[in-house]
């Protein structure tokens, strides 16, 4: 671990309160648009330390439970408890303030602003000083800015970003702008990571480095993640646990070596004739 | 690396104002020229650059809720409304001349403040229609805001003294100091104008400092956030409501101020003079100086108010002259005025702003143009 790996992972780590059980309980989640039923009756559970894998068919649903996880949907019926503390209902900056972040499939960066901007807004819960303060730009404003730029450069080391640093994100490359949403979840120091799609359309070694990312984050910084992905390969490699569902139903919940040989997974995800490893569909 | 200038070898320098020496030497550049036009400039120059003082608070206060935080307003002639009538009720001694009129005699130190306190309130009363409704929405319902001022200032004939009649402006005494009247400041004699042209320098000076400073705080960043995406700034962690309540408290403020100081130059208050066609002003100001930027709403601001000036100061050297063709100074400014919104709308949509970069840019590599 680099000195700066580790001065990231202490910051990251520092001040959890401890919790026991479970990260996130989801139980029992039914939602529907109109007449469209987009989840029904989904549960699992992620531990903590966990890298709990999503996994199902374009339109399955795996979003729309990122959408209600972040407090975006709300479903009709289930619940959902994050660290012990029920969020149904919950607006998502409170959500946020609790400890969950999260990517989007499609990037959805503040494009307007530097790499180094949007990650500083990933610090915003962070940053406590008020109005008056900041006009005047001394005292607490000016401690709280250099201390919280300390932690971002730590995660632009990490995530191998310098040269980007004072780079509108709107101008980068698609990989880098990944990379950068990525910093900007980890910036909030959160319980549980959502990870939305986060290799789709990248090359193979961008592929790699992001799954290096993920195992550091799981491993070293200790936070939960809860990845959705495409990639088979990708899933079946990192994930301890993987659900699979199919147009909102759940269809298998284990180890991704049972839910691979699992019957129902195959013919729903991917046909009768197809084997789940052998798929590396990328869409 | 010592002896390079220019690096930037620490996180403090890196987040400072102003970040080389080049940009301080051109600021300090910058102010003393506009403290030395005064000293020297006519009145029919010197008042309207007054006026571009007072009125770039006000681009300023539109520029954070509009160019920042994105919430796109044409209510802004309201608010100056507010601040101007609040000023000059607090202001003005009840006496003969008052004729019935709200009358409380306060100094400059009490009605400048509470010009913006006002407005600011104001601001946070509105700002929950910006929760429900956005973009061209929003810009509608702003704009019901800026016909019910006018309604409000025409009837309210107390506050405002009604249409047609109006009222005379708050009066520039600060302490017993009187900016309104000629006078020796520091053994230097100045004309009244001379004296607004420097109170409007410092206080926007310092408007533009404060704002600048808010603009690159997490307060800025949020208003930014809230703009670009503003359900991906919410899952950050940011509170939409209350960064919304807070973009147009502010910006009410910056307009409550300018609108308190704008009348004073010509000393009188008419209600009509807050309608849209004030509001699109202050777009304009935005649009043309550049959209989220402070410098830029300073410079559109003076070159929308001294646009008469300038037009008026070019067809001296053009082969047309307002005074005797089919189009005078006023019909020329308005197509003029039209036709540089589409222009910088479409080729420079970060306003003389872009186009100061782009100079300074093109000088930077001078003399290896290329
Ligand atoms: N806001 C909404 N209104 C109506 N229908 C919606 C809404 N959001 C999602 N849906 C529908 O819910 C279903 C699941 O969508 P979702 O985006 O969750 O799928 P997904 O599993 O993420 O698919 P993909 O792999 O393509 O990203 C789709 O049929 C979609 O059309
Ligand atoms: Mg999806």
């Amino acid at each position: 671990m680099s000195e700066r790996q580790r001065s990231l992972s202490a910051h990251l780590r520092g001040g959890r309160t401890e919790h026991e059980g479970p990260v996130l309980e989801f139980g029992g989640v039914h939602l529907s648009f109109g007449g469209l039923k987009v989840l029904d009756d989904v549960s699992f559970h992620v531990n903590p330390g966990e890298l709990f894998a999503i996994i199902g068919p374009n339109g399955a649903g795996k979003t729309s439970m990122f959408n209600c996880l972040s407090g975006v949907y709300h479903p009709q019926e289930g619940t959902i408890r994050f660290l012990g503390q029920d969020i149904l209902g919950m607006r998502p900056n409170r959500i946020a303030a609790l400890g969950m972040a999260r990517t989007f499939q499609n990037v959805e960066l503040f494009e307007h602003l530097t790499v180094l901007d949007n990650l500083m807004l990933g610090r915003h819960l962070h940053l406590k000083y008020g109005a008056p303060t900041a006009a005047a730009f001394i005292g607490r404003a000016r401690r709280e800015e250099l201390a919280n730029r300390e932690v971002v450069e730590d995660i632009i080391d990490f995530l191998e970003i310098q040269p980007f640093r004072k780079s509108f994100v709107g101008f980068l490359p698609y990989g880098v702008q990944k990379r950068v949403e990525l910093g900007r979840a980890l910036a909030m120091e959160p319980r549980l990571l959502l990870l939305d799609e986060p290799v789709a359309g990248m090359n193979l070694e961008e592929t790699e480095d992001m799954a290096r990312f993920m195992l550091d984050i799981r491993d070293e910084l200790e936070i939960a993640i809860i990845l959705v992905e495409h990639d088979m390969r990708m899933v079946m490699d990192l994930a301890d646990r993987v659900l699979v569902v199919d147009f909102g139903r759940p269809v298998a919940l284990g180890p991704p070596s049972e839910v691979q040989s699992n019957p129902d997974v195959i013919r729903a995800y991917l046909g009768e004739e197809h084997s789940v490893v052998g798929g590396g569909e990328n869409p | 690396m010592r002896g390079r200038p220019g690096l930037i070898t620490s996180y403090r320098k890196d987040i400072s104002l102003f970040r080389t020496g080049t940009q301080r030497l051109w600021l300090v550049v910058l102010l003393l020229v506009a403290l030395w036009l005064p000293l020297w400039m006519p009145n029919d120059w010197l008042v309207p650059a007054g006026i571009s003082l007072f009125a770039a608070i006000g681009a300023i206060g539109l520029n954070l809720v509009t160019g920042y935080a994105g919430q796109v307003s044409l209510g802004h002639a309201f608010f100056l409304g507010i601040g101007a009538y609040t000023a000059s009720a607090l202001s003005t001694v009840e006496g003969p001349g008052t004729r019935g009129l709200l009358a409380y005699g306060y100094d400059m130190i009490i009605w400048l403040p509470a010009a913006g306190l006002v407005a600011a309130l104001l601001g946070v009363i509105v700002a929950p229609v910006a929760l429900r409704l956005k973009g061209l929405y929003l810009a509608f319902v702003t704009l019901g805001l800026v016909f019910l001022g006018q309604h409000l200032f025409q009837s309210w004939r107390e506050l405002t003294g009604g249409a047609g009649i109006g009222r005379r402006a708050a009066e520039l005494s600060l302490l017993g100091f009187r900016f309104d009247e000629d006078g020796e400041v520091f053994g230097v004699f100045l004309s009244d104008t001379q004296k607004i042209y420097f109170l409007g320098f410092v206080l926007l000076v310092v408007m533009a400092l404060v704002a600048k400073n808010l603009a690159r705080s997490r307060i800025g960043r949020a208003f930014a956030a809230i703009r670009d995406r503003d359900i991906a700034a919410e899952i950050m962690g940011i509170d939409l409501t209350r960064y919304k309540v807070i973009a147009f408290a502010i910006s009410s403020f910056y307009a409550g101020v300018a609108g308190a100081l704008l009348f004073t130059v010509t000393g009188f208050l008419e209600p009509n003079a807050f309608n849209l066609e004030l509001s699109i002003f202050y777009v304009a100001m935005v649009l043309i100086g550049g959209v989220a930027t402070i410098s830029g709403s300073i410079m559109g601001a003076v070159f929308v108010t001294m646009l008469p000036n300038l037009i008026d100061f070019v067809s001296d050297y053009l082969p047309y002259d307002p005074a005797t063709g089919p189009l005078n100074t006023g019909q020329l400014e308005a197509i003029l005025f039209g036709l540089l919104i589409v222009v910088f709308l479409i080729f420079e949509p970060l306003g003389l702003y872009g186009l100061w970069i782009r100079i300074r840019n093109y000088w930077k590599a001078w003399p290896f143009s290329y």
